[in-house]
């Protein structure tokens, strides 16, 4: 037991806690302003993290349960700064929440406790409670506007899914463990021989693959993505969009590089597919979409697609370039569903963004910024992610051939998401009949955070030196 | 600093500057980015000026380089020689030229000259760029306004349309790029990579690159750069896309932005893959045939003169690509002097085509004629223009090709026997015949007014002037253009252009099969 190295975790169960008393003793009117309470709360957690040294050897903890190293460490801040995110777009989107919008606030930190603990997890069990904390707020979370069909039937889907996946991974880990005799991760590696070759571990690995595929939106569990993230508030699409899919990523990084890497090695043509498959799917069907949560639904398949590259690539500048990539998806969409969340009051028609130019120059700015960026356009944080898992991909191609045709593969996947982000920035610039043009007012937190995403996309595509060191680092600890 | 540092960095700075200015200072919007590309163009002419010849030779001048990511090999690295000279003493006029000419913008004036000066200080910071990376970066700088500007303050009623396909076109292009050059730096030792130009180039020299990544990496550039210069069949995007664009951004990107892949190839491809590239020079200069005889006689179809424009110039990027296959000093001298007089030539014909737009509200051949009385200057510029076009002697144009023709003889006699003809006879028959169809004939224009003003004719007469000073003393450029192409040509037919380079046997066998064996 070494409580001081999940104190960040402990901080954001307490906070959660603090607002649900708080909760009690606040006027209905001002509850939507707990939410400053909250996001100062986690700003206050997120310098705490930066304080903390990062240890050069991980530290692990709770009888191997749970390890704190550079990975870890580094997700942590990254969950953190998209739960900020998703609380502040919150408190915008509060008037649109009939009730509980304290107990929304509450869930968003739950599930950021489930993803730092998913951040750090070394054994499959905490890996299971990690991960169904984070689905089980997401719940709830996916279907808190009740009054409408479609955030309902988003909230069904998902949990059924959600059931279906969890079932995939506990009859996955039961295995696992009936074949190795335990569930640890460091004691899984060390068993390497002798289990590479036993089909009862391939076969619980391989359901617990899917589960985690669940979590990424990645084929072929991919089907229940364009239907939550058009139905979920937008403030949860966009923690979803981000934060889930980073904890899914997170955990298949250190399953497949920490517990099993002798296995992952063997498995170089199933990542291929798997990633080919899913850029694929993504984009094409994002084509024809004209709902734009939809659309940006079919958008992340595709993205996930490109992360998983990354996984394919296997070598550590694939996983570097995973976890830089992350980074600027974060703030990439950030910027994107800030902007909806403002604009898209009525419905999320492609057509409600006609003429935002001359509603809103910084919404629009901002907007076709994230949209190149997802596009993958320099000097933009989007470039720079895919042109480190490009390379990545390309560095084992003299060898093995098959990477050059995943290459080109994700190329074509590239050209065609071109057609449907500018076909968003078109509506913007120069669509024929804006059906609104009411100026757009942005409150001051909007407007920080729009300011913060727009920043982080151009300095991350402008300036990759240093938060790649710190990416090339946090995987330093993995084996391929 | 590097005098390119202020050429390419004035109109990316002026760019900066304009997103503050608020967008109701017209005058001031605009005077700044005439001073900007005007600036950019006299630090151009005079850095033409301070060059000296008797280097060119020995390596690149002006050079100024910086770390930027080092992790990654990426660094900020400019310098000039013959080959990129008078690319970017070209651009810098284009750019100027296609600034004075966005007088006519009407609509959101503050946006188009942003991306205006992106566009041009993008492309020019592509060529004047040692750094692959930077290269790249640049270029897709230049590149994504085009998508914007011709959406916006586009043409026709197909803008849509053209705006997509130029886009996804050139993206797909790109990305082709993209990848052969990470194939590239991939090659290299790890501990020594980099995307310095001068350093791979150093380095290839020494070793041969590995045939099994040369046979991946030579396609990928040849075919991605094709794609951006409009190579046969990959050249549709082209004259639909000049057509819907407006005038200003057709200048630049027929002038100058398309001239990046053939920049590219005669930069990176023949020099550091002789062993592939000797292979496909063969496709390369049927390839070119395609652009040559078959985009010419589309041309002659043409009833537009936007499109007839448009096509035109993907023929002679045809010339171009028959001068990198020849694979000679002559050859290659040639296309660079051609890319040079092409940017010239096809910034002034669009320049021209988009006054005439403007003044008779069609580019509908059958509607005009009888031009030639009411625009004098207009007309006689632009008939210079057409002429220069079909090759005649006195214009850039000619010695390009002429040295192109001659320098490929060796190689593809038969090719650049029906060259020849593309270059006489196609031509001169759609340029002449526009040039009666418009200009010639008693069809009375009342109220048509020529351009009035010094400062109107002023872009027209720079062009032109350029386009007559290379055609006459075309030295000028081609001396220095020699002293560096011959290096190139050195290392592309040099002895790792006969011997393959031997492949190693991959560093491990497969892993799979070891693990399997253990058991």
């Amino acid at each position: 037991m070494n409580l001081t190295l999940i104190i960040p975790e402990m901080a954001v169960i307490g906070l959660a806690l603090a607002i649900l008393l708080l909760d009690l003793w606040t006027p209905a009117q001002s509850k939507p302003r707990l939410g400053y309470l909250a996001a100062l709360g986690l700003v206050v957690i997120l310098g705490l993290t930066f304080s903390q040294s990062i240890a050069s050897d991980p530290v692990a903890g709770f009888s191997g349960l749970y390890v704190c190293d550079g990975l870890g460490i580094f997700f942590r801040r990254f969950f953190i700064a998209a739960a900020i995110l998703a609380v502040l777009m919150g408190m915008e989107f509060a008037d649109r929440i009939p009730v509980g919008i304290a107990e929304f606030y509450v869930l968003v930190l739950l599930a950021l406790a489930g993803m730092m603990f998913a951040a750090a997890v070394n054994d499959f069990i905490l890996l299971f409670v990690a991960l169904e904390l984070v689905t089980m707020s997401f719940y709830v979370l996916v279907s808190y506007q009740r009054s409408l069909a479609v955030c309902l039937e988003a909230g069904v889907k998902y949990l059924i899914m959600g059931a279906l996946s969890t079932a995939f991974l506990v009859f996955g880990i039961a295995l696992l463990f009936a074949a190795a005799n335990t569930t640890n991760f460091t004691a899984l590696s060390a068993a390497s021989a002798a289990l590479a070759n036993d089909r009862l571990f391939w076969l619980g690995l391989m359901l617990i693959l899917l589960g985690l595929a669940f979590k990424i939106g990645a084929f072929p569990m991919q089907m229940w993505v364009p239907d939550v993230y058009q139905g979920a508030p937008t403030p949860v699409t966009a923690f979803l969009a981000v934060g889930s899919k980073a904890a899914g990523i997170v955990l298949l990084l250190r399953v497949l590089f920490g517990a099993v890497p002798f296995i992952s090695r063997q498995w170089e043509t199933l990542f291929m597919v798997a990633a080919g498959i899913t850029i694929l799917y993504g984009n094409l069907c994002a084509i024809p979409q004209r709902n734009l949560k939809r659309l940006l639904g079919y958008s992340s398949i595709a993205h996930a697609g490109y992360l998983l590259l990354g996984v394919a690539a296997l070598n550590s500048s694939g996983s570097a370039a995973i976890l830089y990539y992350l980074i600027g998806y974060l703030f990439t969409l950030g910027a994107a569903f800030i902007v909806i969340c403002l604009v898209c009051r009525q419905s999320d028609d492609i057509s409600s963004l006609a003429g935002l130019n001359h509603r809103s120059p910084l919404l629009a700015a901002a907007m076709a910024m994230a949209m190149a960026s997802l596009a993958g356009v320099p000097p933009l944080a989007g470039f720079a992610g895919k042109f480190l898992l490009f390379k990545a991909v390309i560095e084992p191609a003299a060898v093995n051939h098959a990477y050059y045709w995943l290459a080109f593969l994700a190329i074509g996947g590239v050209v065609i998401s071109l057609y449907y982000y500018f076909g968003v920035i078109r509506e913007m610039y120069w669509s024929k009949d804006p059906a609104d043009v009411s100026p757009l007012r942005i409150s001051p937190p909007m407007k920080i955070s729009l300011a913060v995403c727009m920043l982080g996309i151009l300095y991350l595509g402008l300036f990759p030196n240093a938060i790649l060191v710190a990416a090339a680092r946090a995987v330093s600890a993995f084996k391929f | 600093m590097s005098p390119l540092t202020y050429i390419f960095g004035l109109p990316l700075l002026a760019a900066l500057l304009l997103v503050l200015i608020p967008r109701n200072f017209r005058v001031v919007i605009r005077s700044l980015a005439l001073l900007a590309t005007f600036a950019s163009m006299v630090i151009a002419l005079g850095m033409y000026w301070c060059f000296d010849g008797g280097l060119a030779r020995r390596g690149f001048q002006f050079v100024e380089a910086h770390e930027w990511a080092p992790s990654l090999g990426i660094g900020y690295h400019v310098g000039v020689d013959g080959i990129n000279l008078g690319l970017i003493v070209m651009g810098a006029i284009v750019a100027f030229a296609a600034t004075c000419v966005s007088g006519r913008i009407a609509t959101r004036e503050k946006a188009f000259y942003i991306l205006l000066l992106l566009m041009a200080g993008g492309i020019l910071g592509a060529f004047a760029s040692l750094d692959l990376l930077c290269f790249y970066f640049f270029h897709e700088l230049a590149l994504v306004p085009t998508f914007i500007m011709i959406g916006v303050w586009g043409r026709g009623d197909k803008k849509n349309y053209a705006a997509f396909q130029i886009t996804l076109y050139l993206s797909l292009g790109a990305l082709l790029v993209l990848v052969g050059l990470l194939a590239l730096y991939l090659q290299l030792p790890p501990d020594h990579r980099t995307f310095d130009l001068v350093k791979i180039t150093e380095f290839f020299k020494a070793r041969p690159i590995r045939a099994d990544a040369e046979q991946w990496i030579f396609p990928l550039l040849l075919f991605g750069f094709g794609i951006l210069v409009s190579l046969w069949p990959f050249h549709t995007w082209a004259p639909l896309g000049y057509a819907c664009a407006p005038t200003p951004t057709a200048m630049l990107h027929a002038g100058v932005v398309k001239k990046f892949g053939l920049y590219g190839l005669i930069r990176i491809a023949l020099p550091i893959m002789p062993y592939e590239a000797q292979k496909w020079v063969f496709v390369l200069a049927f390839l070119c045939l395609g652009n040559i005889i078959y985009c010419g006689l589309v041309a002659m179809r043409q009833r537009n003169l936007n499109m007839l424009i448009g096509n035109s110039s993907v023929a002679h990027m045809g010339f171009a690509f028959l001068g990198i296959a020849s694979l000679s000093t002559l050859g290659i001298t040639g296309t660079i002097l051609i890319m040079v007089a092409h940017g010239f030539l096809a910034a002034l014909t669009f320049a021209c085509s988009g006054y005439l737009e403007e003044k008779i509200n069609t580019l509908e051949m059958e509607k005009m004629g009888g031009l030639l009385r009411p625009l004098p200057f207009i007309g006689t510029v632009m008939i210079m223009a057409m002429l220069a076009g079909c090759g005649l002697p006195g214009f850039a144009n000619f010695p390009g090709e002429a040295m192109v023709l001659f320098g490929s003889w060796d190689r593809f006699p038969a090719v650049a026997a029906v060259a020849v003809w593309g270059a006489l006879v196609i031509a001169s028959v759609y340029m002449i015949r526009a040039i009666r169809h418009i200009w010639h004939g008693d069809k009375p224009w009342p109220g048509l007014a020529d351009a009035p003003s010094f400062w109107r004719k002023l872009p027209y007469g720079l062009l032109l002037g350029s386009l007559i000073l290379l055609g006459c003393f075309p030295r000028l450029l081609t001396d220095s253009i020699q002293d560096s192409v011959e290096p190139v040509v050195v290392m592309a037919t040099g002895p790792h252009a006969v011997v393959p380079p031997k492949a190693k046997k991959p560093a491990h066998a497969p892993r799979i099969r070891i693990l399997r064996d253990a058991q």
